[in-house]
């Protein structure tokens, strides 16, 4: 039963080589066929895996595939660890990735053979990655997926690799990326200096070897990494960037799956975390500048997508409050159902993108729910999930968080609350921009407006009711439920924190956050169906639009002068420093052979001189060697 | 008479057979000069045989020879050297037969 769990990355892993090695030979039908079906055999065996684990209540066994790294010191095994944690993002993966598989074999269709080919191939090895970082058995493995879904980022970020703005978007986030990475890659190693062990088991089971610093330090730099991949400050910026990639990309990678590898890691090493209060401080204040700075940037953008990145960048803040006041199953939770409506949301705006022609400035747009009814409904149900609107599951996941960040400390629940308002504002404002009003574009723009294709609308729909029913696996006690996923969860997050609350307190708080949502909701319909922002926005909108110059902030401070000093190495130290010194070596030889070559006159007069004087100099050397190295030894 | 007398006087005949190969263009003077080379290493064969011949025979050592080893050495040089005359006399005469000249400088013209 146990080598099942090897089919699930196996799967995605040939669709990939097929795709890619025979993608210019491959219709389109067939490309699309073997993306989404490797995809979808993946999460029937997840599925499968998924009630295994359930029934048994605890990981299955699974044995190691084969040694990955053996030396005296320590070995590290290809091994895959499934229990609840990673059946349960198995399912997220395969499930999303599926549907927006489906989505992409309509939203592609433009490209030619090869280049969809290309796209799909990329897809597949990016959940072939990402299954890897989930079900790795150890830090190791968790790496090598983590350095792939980067990888894949990169190259799907940098699809249109023509366009050279896109290109730098795709560098940008891989270098982002590789800052977080030295982090983790450096916890890896403190790991193994001082326990020798990098398996979850192994580390574990032997936290009391550590010293509170190692542990502080070790969580820290793991952090960093989970700042890198999850778009935490200071190392957001290159997911808004990142939406230069196609749309269904910034679903899976941006939205859904990658981005949320660093709560997945987090989450792992739960035991690790609750032994640092440090390392719980910073990723709960991380969390929370992150979750409201980005919120505030979404208000005054223009893009379809770039609210949406920043809504992401803003959910995932959420995640990391939930991780550091130790609510892991309130982490995960928003996980799940941020993944259903944050790709519902994406692959909607990838919708109207689609009809529009690649419009994506929602100042152009405005009346669109006659026109994409489909889309309007799926995307509306979204909007009201991630605004925290009950019954839908965005309620849920993030009243969890907010009531564990109250246990914690009411400041953070307070700043967590304004920001679910401004949450619920922005997003609204994006709604009502698009969809509510008259429609603003251009006529021929009218004119062809048409709801997307059926492999197009379904993901939409049935995401839409995932959005609205996930909410259910994890009702709190106070409203009745039994919070399954919590007892589910319960064996592999085993330090999670319960917080004591009054129930009075606690519907105080859950009506507190509802009504503020709903007045924003309300605010942000009446204001922006009617009469949109068009306009260029000035005084304090003008610096929210230009993202708090963050990004000017990161180029005048580490940009222009990392190429300062890149430039001062190319035209100085290589240019006249390296390369004078190679070039002088040519031209010293070339020079003295051109000056010995004198030498060889022709005229035997000159060489019998030449052996005369050497032999001269010959018998001075011979009778007075003594003197010479006496000589020499006075030199040297 | 000590032998340093010897090894001087034929240094200094070599010294004046080198100086005159390398300064005289005139081929015949150089020819000569080579054999005043040759000479001046025979004089010395014969002075080194000589003195040999002398010390051992003072050492009252038993196998002593004749001390004519070096003497022969010269012998034969001077056969080679007359054989070597002859030849090269012979070419500097067809030298000048052809070029009208006996200019070693102006036989470059196998030069490059």
């Amino acid at each position: 039963m146990s080598k099942l769990v090897y089919l699930v990355p196996l799967f995605p892993l040939l669709g990939f080589l097929i795709n890619g090695l025979f993608r210019k030979s491959l219709s389109k039908g067939l490309i699309g066929v073997i993306g989404s079906g490797a995809i979808l055999a993946s999460f029937i065996v997840s599925l499968v895996l998924f009630f295994d684990v359930k029934s048994a209540g605890a990981a299955l066994p699974v044995e190691p595939l084969f040694t990955f790294i053996n030396t005296a010191s320590f070995k590290i095994d290809f091994a895959f660890q499934v229990d609840q944690l990673s059946s349960l993002f198995l399912l997220i993966i395969t499930g999303v990735g599926f549907l927006i598989h489906l989505y992409s074999t309509a939203y592609m269709h433009e490209e030619t053979e090869a280049h969809f080919g290309r796209y799909f191939a990329y897809l597949n090895l990016f959940v072939f990655s990402m299954l890897l970082l989930v079900l790795g058995a150890n830090y190791v493995i968790m790496f090598i997926g983590w350095e792939g879904v980067g990888l894949c980022s990169y190259l799907l970020i940098g699809y249109w690799f023509k366009n050279s703005e896109y290109n730098y978007a795709a560098t940008k986030a891989f270098v982002m990326n590789r800052i977080g990475d030295l982090g983790f890659l450096l916890a890896i190693f403190w790991l193994l200096s001082k326990l020798g062990a990098v398996s979850f088991v192994e580390v574990f089971t032997h936290l009391d070897k550590l010293t509170p610093g190692d542990i502080t330090a070790i969580t820290v730099l793991l952090f960093v990494g989970a700042m890198g991949k999850s778009a935490q400050i200071p190392l957001y910026t290159w997911l808004p960037d990142a939406m230069a990639g196609p749309t269904p990309v910034s679903a899976l990678i941006h939205a859904a799956t990658m981005v949320t590898a660093g709560i997945y890691m987090v989450a792992r090493s739960n035991a690790l975390y609750s032994l640092s209060e440090v390392a719980q401080h910073l990723v709960t204040i991380i969390g929370l500048a992150t979750a409201l700075f980005s919120a505030t940037i979404a208000l005054r953008q223009n893009d379809i997508k770039k609210v949406l990145a920043y809504s992401t960048v803003s959910q995932l803040g959420y995640m990391f409050i939930g991780l550091g006041v130790g609510a892991y199953t309130g982490a995960v939770f928003h996980v799940m159902t941020h993944a259903f409506f944050k790709a519902l949301l994406f692959l909607g705006a990838g919708s109207v993108i689609h009809a529009m022609h690649h419009e994506q400035d929602i100042r152009k747009m405005g009346g669109l729910r006659k026109y994409l009814p489909t889309t309007h409904w799926t995307f509306l149900a979204g909007c009201i999930a991630i605004a925290g609107i009950p019954p839908l599951s965005g309620f849920f996941s993030k009243d969890e968080i907010l009531a564990a960040a109250y246990a914690k400390n009411p400041v953070y629940w307070g700043l967590g609350v304004a920001g679910a308002a401004l949450t619920a504002f922005y997003m609204f404002r994006l709604y009502a921009t698009t969809f509510l009003g008259n429609f603003r574009g251009t006529h021929e723009q009218e004119h062809h407006l048409h709801e997307s294709p059926a492999a197009m609308t379904w993901p939409l729909i049935i995401l839409a009711v995932l959005s609205i029913i996930a909410g259910f696996v994890g009702v709190p006690e106070v409203l009745g439920g039994g919070h399954m996923l919590r007892s589910f969860l319960a064996p592999v997050l085993v330090t999670e924190h319960h917080p004591e609350i009054e129930h009075s307190t606690e519907y105080m708080l859950m009506g507190v956050s509802v009504a503020l949502a709903a007045i924003a909701i309300i605010i942000a319909i009446n204001k922006f169906s009617k009469k949109p922002q068009l306009e260029e926005p000035a005084g304090f909108g003008k610096v929210l639009a230009d993202k708090w110059y963050v990004d000017e902030l990161y180029d005048a401070i580490i940009v222009k002068p990392l190429n300062a000093f890149a430039g001062f190495l190319k035209n100085v130290v290589e240019k006249s420093g390296i390369d004078g010194i190679v070039n002088g070596v040519g031209r010293f030889v070339q020079y003295s052979a051109r000056q010995l070559r004198l030498l060889q006159s022709g005229q035997v007069g000159s060489y019998i001189l030449f052996m005369v004087l050497s032999m001269v100099v010959f018998f001075l050397v011979y009778w007075n060697q003594a003197m010479i190295t006496h000589f020499f030894q006075k030199i040297f | 008479m000590p032998i340093q007398y010897y090894i001087a006087f034929a240094a200094t005949l070599f010294c004046i057979g080198v100086v005159g190969v390398l300064t005289r263009r005139n081929a015949i003077i150089v020819f000569m000069c080579i054999e005043l080379m040759l000479n001046a290493v025979n004089l010395l064969l014969v002075a080194f045989s000589k003195m040999h011949h002398a010390a051992a025979l003072a050492g009252g050592g038993k196998n002593v020879t004749t001390g004519v080893e070096g003497q022969l050495f010269v012998f034969f040089i001077m056969v080679v050297a007359a054989a070597e005359v002859s030849v090269g006399l012979a070419i500097i005469v067809m030298m000048y037969r052809n070029v009208h000249s006996v200019d070693v400088n102006f036989l470059n013209r196998l030069k490059n």
